[in-house]
C-alpha cells in the first residue's frame, strides 16, 4: 500500500482526506490483497504542529466571543482518526522535505518516507513590519491556542488594540468586546473591509460597530508597540499613540510556503497548482490556503472543499474533474452585525444598483456586468445571500430579473426560493455542503429533522447562519418533516403562544374570560387558565382585569399547598440576609400557630410548614415581612455568597448586588419560576452558574450568565455579557429578565428558552439590541414593577371575604 | 334514601363566580362551587388522596383537584381523570340560592337542628 503523508490538520489537509477514504481502495489494491485494507488506498500520515484534533477554524471568532467551546467546534474527533487507520502526529512540525529521497523531517528529528506528500501547511498571521511586536500582550488570531491565550487576558477594564479591520480583526475586536475589554480597531485604509465592500458599505460597517460599542480608528499606521517588556500602548505614523494592554494583529495572512520552497515547487505568493491540482512535483500535491491557483491565493473555507475534491480525484488515480476557482465570498459572523460580500465589488465598468436604509443600518449594493452579476455588498440584512450566490455560481442571465435585484419577488409558496437554488449551490458554507448533497441525505437516508440532517450530513453544524435555508429545505423535500412544533397551550385555546400573545396585544383583551369566550372553547381548564391569567399580567404590565378563579390555589391564598391541604409560608429574606429581630418573630409565629415544621430551604430562606389557610393573614401579620413567592411561578430569590465585607476571597460586594437585584424583581410573576445568584468570584459558593440568572464577580466586573439549572435538569448557564459595573450587571440581567417574560412560553424555564433560541439570539435580542430596544424592554419592566404589590397585603384587605376565612354557617346544626 | 334538610349556608356574594368553598356542617365538609349561572356541591374530599376539591380550578362542569390534578365531575361526583379510575366519585349534594342565600339539602339524621 502507498503511504501518503499530510503535513498540516487543518480543514484543508483533512477535508481533502475524506474525499479521498470515500473513494476507498484502489483497485489494484483490492485486487492483491482482498481485505486487507477496509480504509483508503493509502496508508496515511498525518503532522499537525498544533496538540488538536483538527477543528473548524473559522469558529474561533465563537470561541473568543464565549459562545462555543473548544470541544464544539471539533471537526474530526481521535476517534476518526483511529477508525480509519490514519496514524495523527500532533506537536510536531516538518521542517524539511527531501524530494529526491521522498522523505519529510521532523522538529522531533523523526524523519518519515512517502510516496505521495500532500501540503496542506494552510497561511500565517502577516506581522507588518511595526517595532516592538515581540513585547508581551501582542497577540495574534489564527489558532486555538492564540484564542486561548487571549480568553486568559481579555476581561473588563482590559484595554485592547485590533490592528486591522478586516474580516479576522472585527472577529476579534467583537470576541474581546464581549468579555468587557474596551476595544479599539485600528485600519491603515480609509475604510473597513476595504477588499470586501465599497466605501459606503464599509461607512454601515462602521456604524454598526460602533453602536455595538467598539472604537474604529481608521487611515493610521501603526509603527510601533510601546511599552517596557509589556504592552503600554502603540504608536502611529505621525507620532501620535494609544494606551492599551493588548495589541491583536489581525493584518492579514500570507500563505506558509517555505516547504514547497524546500521541495523544489514552484512557488510564487502560494504554492502553485494547475486545473488537477497538481504541483510541479507529480509526487507531491498541495491544497487550502497555501496554494496559488490561477495567480489567486485564497483566504476563505468555500475554496477549500472544492479543491479538495479535485485533488483527491486526482490523488486516487482518478485524474479528471477539474478546478476552475472558487466565486470569493465573506461573511462576517459577528452578532448584530450582518455582513456580506461576494464576487467582484468593483464599479469599473459595472453597473451598480444600490439601496440603503441609514436609520435601518440596510445597505445592499449588486454590481451589474453584461446583465449578470459581477459583486454583491449586503450590511445589515444578508438573509438574501444565497440567492446571490447562486447567480454568481451560475453565471445567471439576470435581464428579466431587474426588478427583483435587491428584494426577492414575493413567493407564491416558501419552497419556492430553495426550488430555484441549484443542486450544486452551497447551503452550509462552513462545512461545505450544497443542496444537492441535503436532497440526496432526506432521499436516500429518511432524514426529515434539522438534528437528523446535521447527523448525516453535517451542514449546520458551523456558525448556524445556514438553519433557516436547512429547514426550507426539509419543509420543501422531506415528507415527514416537523417543524419544530409550535405548541398550543392546550386544547381550549387552539393557538400558539406566541401568536396568542399578539392577539392579546392587537384585540387589547384584559381578561381570562373574554380570551376563552372570543378565542377558545368558552371553559377554560386548569392548563390554560392560569397561562392566559400570567399572559394577560406580562402583557398589559399588571393593567389587566384579575381573575382569581383562573389562578392555582397557591396564587389565590399565597401560599404553598400541602398534602394534607395546610400551607406553607415563605417570607422575603433578600439575598439570604436576616436579622435577630426576624429570627425571631419567625420563632414567635412557630410557637404561637404551632407551626409543626419549621425548615431552613435550599434557598436561603425559612419555610413554616402547616399553617391553616384561615391563619394565614394572621401569620404574615405577626411575621410582618413580605411574601417570598416560594408558591408562585414568579420571581424566587437571590442565593447569594458573602461578597466582599467578610470573605477574604471576593471581589465583588455580591450580597448587597444580589439584595438589590431581588428588590428590582420581587413581586414579578415570570412564565415559570426565577431562582437567581449572585457570587463574589468564581469560587461559585451560592451556586451562580446554575441558576436562571446569575452574577459572577470577576476581578474589575460582573459575568451576567442565565438559563443555569440544578433541578430536574441541570445545565451550566450561558454567558449573557461581561461588564465592569454592577448596575450594569443588573440592567443586564434586567433586559434577560424582561425578554424572557415577555417571550418565554407559559412553564418554560430559562434554561429550556435560552437553549430553545440559543444564546446568540438571547444576547442579539437583550444585551446587544438597539438602544431603543433595550429601553421598551427596561419601561416594560419597570411599568410592571410600579403596578406590583407584596400580595401578603391582601392578608389584611382580602380581595373577597372568604379568600382566607372559613365561611361560617347562617344557621347551627349539630351532629 | 333518607329525607334530605334543606340548610341555609351563606350570602351567595361569598362565593366568588367559578370558585368553590368549603364548609363544614356536622362532620361533612361540603364544597360548594359557583359556576356563574348556577351552584354544585359536593363532598370536599378528592377521592385520591384527599385533596380540597374547594380549591382546584372549575373546567366546565367538573373541577380538577389542587394536589393532582383528578378531575372530578361536579354534576354527578364521578371521576373523570384518570380514566381508569372512573368507577370511584365523590357525594353530591343538591344546592339552591334562595333570596340571596346558597342552600344545601344534606341528608337527614346527619344533622340535628337547634335554635341559634
Amino acid at each position: 500500500m502507498k503511504r501518503l503523508v499530510v503535513v498540516g490538520n487543518g480543514m484543508a489537509g483533512m477535508a481533502c482526506v475524506e474525499q479521498i477514504l470515500k473513494y476507498g481502495p484502489s483497485l489494484d489494491d483490492a485486487r492483491d490483497a482482498p481485505g486487507a485494507s477496509r480504509g483508503a488506498m493509502f496508508r496515511i500520515t498525518v503532522f499537525g504542529d498544533e496538540t488538536h484534533a483538527n477543528y473548524n477554524r473559522i469558529m474561533l471568532s465563537s470561541v473568543l466571543a464565549g459562545e462555543k467551546s473548544a470541544d464544539d467546534i471539533v471537526i474530526n474527533s481521535l476517534d476518526w482518526y483511529r477508525r480509519n487507520e490514519i496514524e495523527l502526529r500532533v506537536g510536531v512540525r516538518i521542517l524539511d522535505v527531501d524530494p529526491v529521497r521522498k522523505t519529510v523531517t521532523g522538529d522531533d528529528g523523526s524523519i518519515t518516507p512517502y510516496d505521495t506528500l500532500l501540503l496542506a501547511t494552510g497561511s500565517s498571521a502577516w506581522m507588518p513590519p511595526i517595532k516592538g511586536l515581540d513585547k508581551d500582550g501582542v497577540f495574534t488570531f489564527r489558532t486555538l491556542d492564540d484564542t486561548r491565550a487571549l480568553l486568559k487576558r481579555a476581561g473588563p477594564d482590559t484595554r485592547a488594540i485590533v490592528i486591522g479591520g478586516g474580516l479576522l480583526g472585527l472577529e476579534a475586536a467583537r470576541g474581546l468586546q464581549v468579555h468587557g475589554c474596551q476595544v479599539t480597531v485600528v485600519h491603515l485604509m480609509a475604510t473597513l473591509m476595504e477588499r470586501q465592500l465599497d466605501p459606503p458599505g464599509g461607512k454601515f460597517l462602521m456604524a454598526k460597530m460602533k453602536e455595538l460599542g467598539i472604537r474604529v480608528v481608521l487611515g493610521k499606521s501603526t509603527t510601533a508597540i510601546r511599552g517596557n517588556g509589556h504592552v503600554e500602548g502603540v504608536e502611529f505614523s505621525g507620532g501620535e499613540t494609544l494606551d492599551s494592554d493588548l495589541v491583536i494583529v489581525a493584518a492579514g495572512i500570507r500563505p506558509n510556503v517555505e516547504l514547497g520552497r524546500k521541495a523544489g515547487l514552484t512557488v510564487k505568493r502560494g504554492i502553485v497548482v494547475n486545473d488537477y491540482m497538481e504541483t510541479s512535483d507529480p509526487a507531491i500535491f498541495a491544497v487550502g490556503e497555501c496554494v496559488e491557483h490561477r495567480g489567486v491565493c485564497y483566504g476563505l473555507v468555500a475554496p477549500l472543499f472544492d479543491q479538495g475534491k479535485v485533488l483527491a480525484a486526482t490523488i486516487t488515480g482518478r485524474r479528471g474533474p477539474t478546478y476552475t476557482g472558487t466565486v470569493q465570498a465573506a461573511k462576517l459572523k459577528i452578532v448584530g452585525v450582518e455582513m456580506f460580500s461576494a464576487g467582484n465589488i468593483d464599479d469599473d465598468g459595472a453597473e451598480p444598483v444600490r439601496y440603503e436604509d441609514p436609520s435601518l443600518g440596510i445597505y445592499k449594493k449588486v454590481a451589474l456586468r453584461d446583465g449578470k452579476l459581477a459583486g454583491v455588498i449586503l450590511v445589515g440584512d444578508t438573509s438574501d445571500s444565497h440567492r446571490y450566490m447562486e447567480w454568481l455560481r451560475t453565471d445567471a442571465d439576470l435581464s428579466d430579473r431587474r426588478r427583483h435585484l435587491l428584494f426577492p419577488p414575493p413567493a407564491a409558496d416558501a419552497g419556492l426560493d430553495v426550488a430555484e437554488m441549484s443542486d450544486g449551490a452551497t447551503v452550509c458554507g462552513c462545512v461545505g455542503v450544497t443542496k444537492g448533497t441535503i436532497i440526496h441525505a432526506i432521499h436516500e437516508r429518511g432524514v426529515s429533522t434539522l438534528s437528523q440532517l446535521k447527523e448525516a450530513t453535517r451542514a449546520c453544524t458551523g456558525c448556524g447562519s445556514c438553519t433557516s435555508l436547512c429547514q426550507d429545505l426539509l419543509r420543501a423535500v422531506a415528507p415527514d418533516f416537523e417543524d419544530e412544533k409550535k405548541k398550543t397551550i392546550c386544547a381550549c385555546v387552539p393557538f400558539a403562544e406566541d401568536r396568542l400573545r399578539d392577539i392579546l396585544r392587537s384585540q387589547k383583551l384584559k381578561s381570562v374570560q373574554e380570551v376563552l369566550e372570543i378565542y377558545g372553547n368558552g371553559v377554560g381548564c386548569e392548563i390554560c387558565k392560569p397561562a392566559l391569567s400570567y399572559m394577560l399580567d406580562m402583557l398589559w404590565c399588571g393593567d389587566h382585569d384579575e381573575d382569581r378563579s383562573a389562578r392555582f390555589i397557591n396564587d389565590r391564598v399565597h401560599a404553598n399547598i400541602q398534602k394534607d391541604g395546610t400551607f406553607s409560608v415563605v417570607p422575603r429574606i433578600r439575598g439570604g440576609v436576616t436579622s435577630a429581630d426576624e429570627l425571631r418573630r419567625i420563632a414567635d409565629v412557630a410557637d404561637k400557630y404551632h407551626v409543626p415544621m419549621v425548615k431552613i430551604t435550599g434557598s436561603q430562606r425559612i419555610d413554616l410548614l402547616g399553617i391553616k389557610k384561615a391563619d394565614l393573614p394572621k401569620v404574615w401579620a405577626d411575621l410582618g415581612m413580605p411574601s417570598g413567592q416560594a408558591y408562585t411561578k414568579g420571581v424566587r430569590m437571590v442565593k447569594t455568597c458573602v461578597g466582599t465585607d467578610f470573605c477574604r476571597f471576593g471581589t465583588q460586594d455580591s450580597t448587597s448586588a444580589g439584595v438589590e437585584m431581588e428588590r428590582r424583581f420581587e413581586q414579578l410573576y415570570t412564565p415559570h419560576k426565577v431562582k437567581m445568584g449572585a457570587v463574589g468570584c468564581p469560587r461559585n459558593c451560592a451556586e451562580a452558574t446554575v441558576k436562571d440568572i446569575g452574577l459572577i464577580g470577576v476581578e474589575g466586573g460582573w459575568q451576567v450568565v442565565v438559563g443555569g439549572a440544578a433541578g430536574k435538569s441541570v445545565r451550566k448557564a450561558d454567558l449573557l455579557t461581561t461588564v465592569e459595573t454592577t448596575e450594569a450587571a443588573l440592567e443586564a440581567s434586567e433586559l434577560f429578565f424582561q425578554y424572557y417574560r415577555e417571550n418565554a412560553n407559559y412553564l418554560e424555564r430559562t434554561y429550556d428558552f435560552v437553549e430553545r433560541l440559543g444564546i446568540e439570539k438571547v444576547r442579539k435580542d437583550t444585551v446587544y439590541a438597539t438602544d431603543a430596544v433595550k429601553a421598551g424592554l427596561l419601561d416594560r419592566l419597570a411599568k410592571s414593577k410600579s403596578r406590583s404589590y407584596d400580595a401578603w397585603k391582601e392578608g389584611q384587605a382580602p380581595r373577597n371575604p372568604t379568600q382566607f376565612a372559613p365561611i361560617k354557617l347562617m344557621e347551627k346544626v349539630l351532629v | 334514601m333518607r329525607e334530605s334538610r334543606w340548610i341555609r349556608i351563606t350570602a351567595l356574594e361569598n362565593i366568588p363566580a367559578r370558585e368553590g368553598r368549603a364548609v363544614q356542617i356536622g362532620d361533612r365538609e361540603i364544597a360548594i362551587f359557583n359556576l356563574g349561572d348556577r351552584l354544585l356541591a359536593t363532598s370536599n374530599r378528592c377521592p385520591h388522596k384527599g385533596g380540597p376539591l374547594c380549591d382546584g380550578i372549575i373546567t366546565g362542569t367538573s373541577v380538577v383537584c389542587p394536589l393532582h390534578a383528578w378531575k372530578v365531575s361536579l354534576t354527578n361526583g364521578s371521576v373523570e381523570r384518570p380514566a381508569s379510575e372512573s368507577e370511584r366519585c365523590v357525594e353530591t349534594y343538591p344546592v339552591r340560592v334562595e333570596n340571596g342565600v346558597v342552600v344545601v339539602a344534606v341528608p337527614q339524621g346527619a344533622v340535628e337542628e337547634r335554635v341559634a
